[in-house]
């Protein structure tokens, strides 16, 4: 029989069944019992600057190892903090589980100091979420929060914990199964659905797998590589799918959508068969929905929700199931094929980008691509990249040529500035051993700036790369491209005295940005440097892999260098355009 | 269309919220909803009727299945069902047309629950047309006050 224990130790021992060793927390009021206990225990314990800071630092955690992630943060604010995180989480079906502290159970709903409704607020951006109302409820409650997180498609559940509670006692025995009637993923595809699905591939002449992040999360990466092979099938990725196929393959066409590669959004607007894999048909891959695949007689979509099944665009196999199971099945179905006459056409399309895409090279200034490669051979192509969001991550998804799942980490779904910094940490934490590098702007990385103290706290050695072209550029392209260069507010080195309507950019009048990078850095006791040219960002970066510190390398670059191809909003993939000319 | 939602739930607090929060994020609309306990102790049955063709009612029927406490959903629109809802009206009537309205109300199998000097009180149930046209017949009188249930239904014969 269980022992008596309070409600913070129920947590910890329950925290230990589930196999847990990092937690990723910021204390408070509500959660001093637990801290109490985590005096006691033997948890390695992160502490951010900032709770949204926690949260995508269990995520980047979860998504680099496979586990579950697990924050906690106290009632009030600390909880409100936590919900870009979650949601963040909810759209790319990262396994986290957040703990908050609550008012005591006698004051829920009073207005108590420090009290939010936090279970009403996450609601919809949770998987689940959970009051625990009774301490007989709390370990049974934890268990079925670790499965729901991690099963089925995966996702973030929250478990609100009154303060009261993790006081109380209570008999501990660890829930060795669960029972939610409500609650039964379908990981077995159909099999007469397989059958039909070969058959379609088998007839296919030009077919394009189209890959996502479900594939990584389901471990189907083995099975899809085996696909693409023997069927000869060439595989384009969504960003929250890149890794999922080595890229340095002949039947890659990289990424698709609206910054995607030519061969690979032409590929996807030829193909007569379209196999989608763990992925959700989302408006950045698309483009215009009605021009969406014109040629494509038929799509067979596999993924483990139903709900994404015909949710965009209408389906004519849906095979609901889990990626690596329904593959595995599918596989001896397929029959080897040649398909070179499909590839030679898809080869000629390769050059295109190469062909069109003029990056800027006046030989001051480093280049995003360059630098991307440069870290892509300096690491023989193992680094872990994370990301913040805007034309950096666009850069880093498509200049580096990914071969592993899960070796490439960014928001994707909710696009986060602020979650690549955190998100870093949470990888290096969990991944040692590995070359973790963060691919930041100079307006994301702003957003959670504060856990540069984490890194130096903990020696998470993270190399920083920071794009800095002095704009939220993702924003100051759109604006170059569609509003006619009006640079609305996207100036980071903007100031009140600035004219009404900006001449710049890079006026001898400009003023100098703020920060400066390089004190920052010092700020925080980070190693750091600031580099203008490819060759001094290149011994820099040397530097930084030689150091086991945390190493945060600037890099200045052309102010208005852009991401293409780009797909502009509302259009066909098919219509990508080059150059700044107005779309 | 209309199409009629059975949802069995399990009972727990919350749960009529996370359905109501998935319909306004969503954008889908409840044309009527009722719930109430079910021969389980832990479920509950919600009868919804939603508008919206075939897509968005598969994609509402698909969210709903994804909520941890939602056990079941069918779709009894095409099936053999009965269903009801209730309703109360009040009716302005005096002497003069009190006879009138009680004759009337006799021929929808409804009931006179109330009268007073000046109203007189109906209660009436059936499916949402016959509510509807006793409705419409009530009006000339003038209708004060109407409250109606969301309807419930359930599949005939076993099951």
């Amino acid at each position: 029989m269980g022992s008596m224990l309070t409600g913070a130790e129920i947590i910890t021992e329950s925290l230990k069944e589930e196999g847990v060793d990092i937690i990723f927390g910021y204390p408070g009021g509500a959660v001093i019992p637990l801290y109490d206990q985590l005096y006691e225990e033997d948890f390695t314990h992160i502490l951010p600057h900032h709770e949204q800071g926690a949260v995508h630092a269990a995520d980047g955690y979860a998504r680099a190892t496979g586990r579950v992630g697990v924050c906690v943060a106290t009632s009030g604010p600390g909880a409100t903090n936590l919900v870009t995180g979650l949601t963040n989480a909810r759209m790319d079906s990262v396994p986290v589980v957040a703990f908050t502290g609550q008012v005591p159970s006698h004051m829920l709903g009073s207005d108590a100091f420090q009290e939010a409704d936090i279970t009403g607020i996450t609601m919809p951006i949770t998987k689940h979420n959970y009051l625990v109302q009774e301490i007989g409820e709390l370990a049974k409650t934890i268990k079925e929060a670790f499965h729901i997180a991690r099963t089925g498609r995966p996702g973030p559940v929250l478990i609100d914990v009154p303060k009261d509670i993790m006081q109380q006692k209570h008999d501990f025995a660890y829930p060795q199964e669960v029972n939610l009637r409500g609650y039964k993923p379908n990981y077995r595809g159909h099999s007469g659905q397989i059958k039909t699905a070969a058959e379609k591939i088998n007839q296919a002449e030009k077919p394009v797998i189209y890959c996502g992040g479900g594939v990584p999360i389901s471990s189907a990466c083995d099975e899809l590589r085996e696909l693409a092979k023997k069927a000869q099938i060439p595989v384009t990725t969504t960003l929250t799918g890149l890794g999922s196929f080595d890229e340095n393959d002949r039947l890659s066409l990289g990424m698709l959508g609206m910054h995607g590669s030519s061969e690979a959004n032409l590929a996807i607007s030829s193909a007569d068969l379209i196999i989608a894999v763990g992925c959700r048909f989302d408006d950045r891959v698309t483009g215009k929905l009605d021009e969406f695949a014109p040629e494509v007689e038929d799509i067979i979509h596999i993924d483990i929700d139903p709900g994404e099944i015909g949710k965009r665009v209408s389906i004519d196999i849906p095979i609901v199931g889990d990626a690596s199971d329904v593959l595995q099945r599918l596989l001896p179905r397929v029959e080897e094929k040649d398909r070179s006459e499909w590839l030679e056409r898809i080869d000629d399309w390769k050059d295109i980008d190469r062909a069109n895409i003029e990056f800027s090279s006046s030989g001051e200034r480093a280049s995003p691509h360059q630098v991307m490669e440069a870290i892509d051979e300096a690491t023989g192509g193992e680094a872990r990249i994370v990301t913040e969001v805007g034309q950096h991550q666009m850069w880093a998804a498509q200049h580096f040529a990914y071969s592993e799942p899960g070796q490439f980490i960014t928001s994707g779904g909710l696009g986060t500035m602020g979650f690549g910094l955190p998100a870093s940490l949470g990888v290096k934490a969990g991944l040692e051993e590995e070359e973790v590098f963060l691919i930041a702007g100079d307006g994301s990385l702003q957003m959670n700036l504060q856990e540069l103290a984490t890194a130096r706290k903990n020696d998470l050695d993270v190399n920083i790369i920071l794009f800095n072209n002095t704009y939220l550029g993702m924003v100051r392209q759109w604006q170059e491209i569609f509003a006619d260069s009006r640079y609305s507010h996207t100036c980071l080195r903007e100031r009140h005295t600035c004219p009404d309507k900006c001449q710049g950019p890079g006026l001898e009048s400009c003023p100098e940005m703020v920060p400066d990078f390089m004190e920052v850095a010092g700020g925080y006791r980070l190693e750091s440097a600031r580099v203008s040219t490819q060759e001094d960002f290149e011994e820099e970066l040397d530097r930084a892999l030689n150091s086991d510190e945390p190493y945060l390398i600037e890099v200045m670059i052309e102010e208005e260098e852009n991401v293409f191809p780009m797909v502009p909003p509302g259009g066909s993939l098919y219509e990508m355009i080059y150059e700044e000319e107005s779309g | 269309m209309k199409h009629t939602l059975a949802v069995l739930v399990e009972n727990e607090s919350g749960v009529l919220a996370r359905i109501a929060s998935l319909f306004s994020r969503r954008g889908f609309n409840i044309h009527s909803l009722s719930v109430g306990q079910t021969e389980e102790d832990n479920l509950s049955r919600i009868t919804l009727v939603v508008e919206g063709d075939e897509r968005i009612v598969e994609q509402v029927m698909k969210q709903l299945n994804k909520l941890i406490p939602v056990y079941k959903v069918s779709n009894i629109t095409g099936d053999p069902t009965v269903s009801r809802g209730l309703a109360f009206f009040k009716v302005s009537s005096d002497y003069k047309t009190r006879s009138e309205i009680i004759q009337m109300v006799d021929v929808f199998r409804g009931e006179v629950v109330d009268v007073s000097r000046d109203s007189i009180m109906i209660e009436i149930t059936g499916d949402e047309e016959k509510i509807e046209a006793l409705e419409e017949l009530l009006k000339p009188f003038g209708i004060e006050e109407m409250v109606r249930t969301g309807k419930i239904a359930m599949a005939r014969g076993e099951k």
